[in-house]
């Protein structure tokens, strides 16, 4: 298949690479986000009582901190580099939106944690033990803050608000700082992406104190028993925090990307008093026959889940795959038109588009301005492209929301156990074979979260605006072809010496910690 | 000593009783090098400004929005 002189094939290297670097760049970022909340919260121990075991405890933690932290440094400039040269029509087209978030994070990222991370390294008995505590909190809440900035541009590609095109520089151009920075898809996004960071974190923190205590660590033992006891707290916390955040995200999901919801779902069609899929056969290599209608077979549902979680409402109406392609009519009454009629009058914005730029006047023509929310259906040639790959979204959803459970359950044990013992560092083996277990998972519950949001909004990059296919530079496969295979060497290879030099750390013995 | 001076004095100091971060710093300069002197110089160029004419960037985007219309039709 050719789409005008590209390679249909460039457009899936160029996707393929932006996941390879996003997932790796996602590797690295909630650690970050997540130990830089538990070393805090350690070296608030250490402020309060003054103890230098704390103070040891802090310095450890932050030595990890530091590894990942140096990893992860510049792995997302590769993205926008990728933006620029395989997407550079959708680079043109937002330019004016990503402008003021990503500068703000650019110099957030740059001015507060560069200042404060080194204040945190550095400053040990040099400041205040005061400012160095806020020197801590500040790197890691610097660290947020950039993550905020770069999600409000995540938020905006999926629910486009406080803009408006100009037709005459062919961009989008903002109108709302704060209807950007603040669109309640980006409040969601944020909170759930940064809360469910806290599980990797906890989980790592968990997972390295578990391996102490089963090799008998004598020296780390009271980091690994305290330890134990905070990544517990923080990680049930953030566990039951994601999942109702997640619960909110799915709620705006279900009002600005239905399609998306369809999919996660496997709704072919849709209905009133609609059940929430606890587990159904969808195979995961091959799009199912949605348009034939029906359910997925062995089908297992909690009754009028899908409506209260879409709608609020017990017996809400939520639209299927067939459904949003035929139209249908929202809960408020608004009829959202068939797949066919939004084509339709895509079509017809872009060909009024190109008529205003041959001819420019002073407004642009209302075959413009009428249509133009439906842009993007104009390159869509088949509907069946409207419809996002159902198998990965149905399942990463549930391994999604799977893992979480299991790590709201697993969290819970670990501090019954330690209840039960009295914080004697006797938790039994198979509970410490899981923490080390589960923590790859905690990666594979984050990475499937991504999966959902960035799968489920196929076609588009920007939803209802710009299809991958018009996103597209017209560049030759090779050429990113080239570039996925030298990323995945280069990332595969930075990864290992990150473990590598992890591990040398957590494995050299730490007299410190058996001092202090 | 003032003010910027005992700032200077605080990273110098810092950088010299560095141990772990001697390995990390090595580990980010040659991931920079990498980022910025081969990857992006010789693999990712800016892709509008190499084939759109300087200030006719907006009509370059537009027809290749067209073309990729005319090719659906």
């Amino acid at each position: 298949m050719t789409l005008l002189n590209i390679d249909a094939t460039a457009i899936d290297w160029a996707r393929a690479q932006f996941a390879l670097t996003a997932m790796y760049h996602w590797l690295f970022v909630p650690l970050t986000l997540g130990l830089g909340l538990i070393m805090s919260i350690m070296e608030t121990c250490y402020y309060r009582t003054g103890s230098t075991f704390w103070r040891a405890a802090a310095q450890f933690w932050q030595r990890l901190f530091g590894v990942n932290f140096a990893m992860g440094v510049a792995t997302g400039i590769i993205l926008e580099f990728e933006f620029g040269t395989n997407w550079s029509n959708y680079s043109w087209f937002v330019g004016d939106i990503f402008g003021a978030p990503l500068a703000i994070e650019g110099i957030v990222a740059f001015f507060m944690e560069s200042t404060f991370v080194a204040v945190m390294y550095f400053g040990w008995d040099k400041v205040s033990r005061r400012f160095h505590l806020a020197s801590t909190w500040l790197t890691w809440i610097g660290a947020s803050l950039s993550a905020w900035w770069i999600l409000v541009a995540n938020a905006w590609m999926q629910h486009p608000v406080g803009c408006t095109f100009n037709a005459a520089t062919m961009r989008n151009e903002m109108t709302s700082f704060f209807d950007v920075a603040l669109s309640p898809v980006a409040v969601d996004k944020f909170l759930h992406t940064v809360i469910s960071s806290w599980v990797i974190g906890a989980a790592f923190v968990v997972a390295v104190a578990a391996w102490y205590l089963l090799k008998n660590r004598q020296q780390e033992r009271q980091l690994a028993i305290k330890s134990m006891h905070i990544g517990a707290i923080v990680g049930l916390v953030a566990a039951i925090g994601a999942a109702i955040t997640g619960d909110e995200s799915a709620y705006k999901v279900a009002q600005v990307q239905p399609m998306k919801l369809a999919a996660m779902e496997a709704l072919y069609d849709g209905g009133e008093d609609v059940g929430l899929t606890a587990v159904a056969w969808v195979s995961p290599f091959e799009q199912p026959d949605y348009a034939a209608g029906g359910e997925a077979p062995l089908r297992l549902a909690v009754p009028n889940g899908l409506s209260i979680l879409a709608t609020r409402s017990l017996h809400g109406y939520v639209p299927g795959i067939n459904d949003i392609l035929r139209g249908y009519t929202r809960a408020d009454g608004t009829v959202e038109p068939s797949a066919a009629e939004k084509m339709e009058r895509g079509r017809t914005a872009i060909e009024a588009l190109a008529a205003y730029r041959k001819n420019p006047t002073a407004t642009p023509p209302a075959a413009l301005t009428d249509n133009i929310k439906y842009l993007g259906y104009g390159f869509i040639k088949d509907e069946a492209e409207l419809v996002p790959y159902v198998p990965v979204n149905f399942w990463a959803f549930r391994i999604m929301v799977g893992l979480g459970s299991l790590f709201i359950l697993f969290f819970a044990c670990v501090l019954f156990i330690e209840w039960r013992t009295k914080q004697s560092g006797s938790f039994p083996r198979w509970l410490l074979c899981a923490a080390i277990v589960l923590l790859p998972c905690a990666y594979v519950c984050s990475e499937c979260g991504w999966l959902v949001a960035e799968f489920g909004r196929q076609p588009w990059t920007i939803q209802d605006m710009l299809p991958v296919s018009a996103s597209v530079s017209d560049i030759g496969s090779s050429a990113v072809a080239l570039t996925f295979w030298l990323f995945l060497v280069l990332f595969t290879l930075m990864l290992v010496v990150e473990i590598s030099i992890m591990l040398k750390q957590i494995k050299k013995p730490h007299p410190e910690l058996a001092g202090a | 000593m003032n003010v910027i001076s005992r700032v200077a004095r605080f990273y110098i100091d810092g950088f010299r009783q560095m141990t772990l971060g001697r390995t990390l710093w090595a580990v980010i300069a040659v991931k920079l090098i990498i980022i910025f002197a081969v990857l992006k110089v010789f693999f990712f160029p800016n892709f509008i400004k190499e084939h759109a004419p300087s200030g006719h960037e907006a009509d370059y985007v537009a027809s290749e929005l067209e073309k990729r219309l005319s090719d659906n039709e």
